[in-house]
């Protein structure tokens, strides 16, 4: 199957609308282990790539990612703007010109944006991150397809590896961002970026299967 | 929640409006993106100090606008980054010709925006250097951490970067005196109240009436560590102490290379406070702690001091680094010599700090 525009620009309202929801939640975590603006801050963030969408939204998929990516990037703030701004632009780079995507183009298009998210914060595996959550998805997902599976069970995997790596940051000591000052006090909360994460990951998995 | 505001939405656009109808013979305040800047920007032949912060840490950075300290200063959202467009923006409002001199508190958020700012304004030809603040030495390490925090030498280097640049200091030479006065400086913070961050509506943490938080920031985050509450001589001559005797405190950050344009990685480590120092020592409160209790605290430092060998040459009392109206102080000591006070001394005209004038 291919993944076509339209659900691309669903993808990035239904993110919008599951942010929106978790906004409380997303702070609350952030609260526990930051500085409680995490959900604020994606919040405000998806609702100003909503008032662009419409003047984005009959141009190609790697526009359209580029363009969420700067919007968050002067929106968002914090360490989640550079972070999910530099996601989205290096995805929206992947699939540059595209008007529909192959499975091979939405693994490219999810993976770059990741190896994008850790050139610019610097994170490895069981730093208590938003890494945490797409490093094992990212690998469920190549597997999958590797496998032959199709692109609707392939995502599930995905998602399924990144709700999991979300859960597997509760028992981690934060050693990034400011979750890391507070040392062994981290543990036992899960990581606000990893719960975003696989949120964004759910939403895409959602438009698709439907 | 009780606060002095209208709408939440517009609480940090309404205090910059604020500040633009108070200040005007010093600085003046740009939207969308949000800035404010010298009101005499571009100042002709002079390296532009710029910095920027989330909101909520009045009068860090906006009061500090003026001539002898900030050219220019970012505020983000409440406790959250400024944005790069803000930086960028900003940098090419003050820019005279001889570059900018970000001056990054050392958060993960206000780092990564600043790099990007920095990546933006070089690709305009703008000359720009980074030069990070981590002077808490609450954080024990930075292999395991994100590094120390910038706290209150934030102020000081703002202070003294920015005479330097008045009195005509190249870009490098500014650098090279910020990343001195970083490494020169120590800070220490706590906390007896937790503070509202008017977006969420609530205490960011509940902290009980008998106890305190050791080792904060200055976003209402958590502390190092929560005790029951002692008196301002234990509280004040345990942090004094442990800012005295911090090791050489070594650490990886990352500058920029102008003709790479890309970052490479610099080794930087802390000189230890020695006996015959002289010493600013800078007082704070987190916003809520009235100022007499500052001058109880500073009389315990003062005694601390004198123990442990170094003289307090010049002080700084006040809210000058703020978490909202927390309720908590932070002690921050830096050595000086003698091109440190020349700069510390020399006049400064903000709303934040004024005196020379």
């Amino acid at each position: 199957m291919t993944v076509s525009k339209n659900q691309i620009v669903q993808w990035l309202e239904k993110t919008a609308d599951v942010l929106g929801k978790n906004k409380e939640y997303l702070t609350e975590l952030d609260a526990a282990i930051g500085d409680a603006d995490h959900g604020i801050n994606m919040d405000r963030g998806f609702r100003k790539v909503m008032e662009k969408l419409p003047s984005v939204a009959d141009k190609d998929i790697g526009n359209i990612l580029k363009t969420t990516g700067m919007t968050l990037i002067s929106s968002v703030g914090g360490a989640a703007g550079p972070l999910y701004g530099t996601f989205y632009m290096r995805s929206g780079m992947a699939v540059a010109a595209k008007e529909e995507l192959d499975n091979d183009d939405v693994l490219n298009m999810l993976q770059s944006g990741v190896d994008g998210i850790v050139q610019r914060g610097r994170a490895q595996i069981d730093d208590k991150t938003m890494f945490d959550a797409w490093a094992p998805a990212l690998a469920a997902l190549e597997a999958s397809l590797g496998n032959g599976d199709d692109l609707v069970p392939a995502l599930g995997n995905a998602v399924a590896a990144a709700e999991q790596g979300m859960k597997d940051t509760i028992p981690l000591q934060a050693k990034k961002g400011r979750a890391s000052y507070l040392g062994e006090r981290s543990i036992g909360h899960q990581d606000p970026g990893a719960t975003s994460s696989y949120l964004i990951l759910n939403a895409l998995l959602e438009v698709i299967e439907s | 929640m009780k606060k002095l505001i209208n709408e939440i939405d517009d609480v940090v656009k309404e205090q910059l409006e604020g500040m633009a109808v108070a200040h005007p013979d010093v600085l003046k305040v740009h939207f969308d993106p949000n800035y404010v800047y010298r009101a005499d920007a571009p100042v002709e032949g002079k390296v532009a100090i710029v910095s920027g912060g989330g909101s909520g840490h009045e009068p860090m950075h906006g009061g500090f606008v003026g001539m002898g300290m900030l050219d220019g200063a970012c505020p983000g959202e409440v406790f959250t980054s400024p944005t790069p467009d803000q930086m960028y923006e900003c940098a090419k409002a003050v820019n005279s010709g001889a570059g900018v001199l970000f001056i990054v508190k050392n958060y993960t958020g206000d780092v990564m925006n600043f790099e990007m700012a920095a990546e933006m304004a070089h690709a305009d030809g703008i000359k720009v250097q980074n030069i990070l603040i981590d002077d808490d030495v609450a954080v024990k390490d930075s292999l395991y951490t994100a590094g120390r925090r910038g706290v209150g030498v934030t102020v000081l280097a703002e202070k003294i970067v920015g005479a330097a640049a008045e009195a005509g200091y190249d870009l490098d030479q500014c650098a090279d005196l910020c990343r001195k006065v970083n490494t020169y400086g120590k800070s220490m913070g706590m906390a007896i109240t937790s503070c509202i961050v008017p977006a969420a509506g609530k205490p960011t943490f509940d902290l009980p009436d008998d106890e305190m938080e050791i080792g904060i920031g200055i976003h209402g985050e958590p502390g190092q560590v929560r005790e029951k509450m002692a008196t301002a001589d234990e509280i004040t001559e345990r942090m004094a102490k442990e800012i005295l005797t911090d090791g050489a405190y070594a650490r990886e950050v990352r500058e920029f290379d102008r003709d790479s344009g890309d970052w490479v990685t610099v080794d930087v480590i802390d000189p230890v406070f020695e006996e015959g120092d002289k010493i600013i020592a800078f007082v704070n409160s987190m916003g809520g702690t009235p100022v007499s209790e500052l001058y109880a605290v500073y009389r315990k430092l003062d005694e601390v001091c004198k123990d442990f060998g170094v003289e307090i040459v010049r002080n700084l009392i006040g809210p000058y680094i703020t978490s909202l109206e927390m309720q908590g102080m932070s002690i921050t000591l830096l050595k000086a010599d003698d091109e440190i006070l020349k700069f510390w001394d020399a006049p400064v005209k903000t709303p934040g700090l004024r005196w020379g004038v």
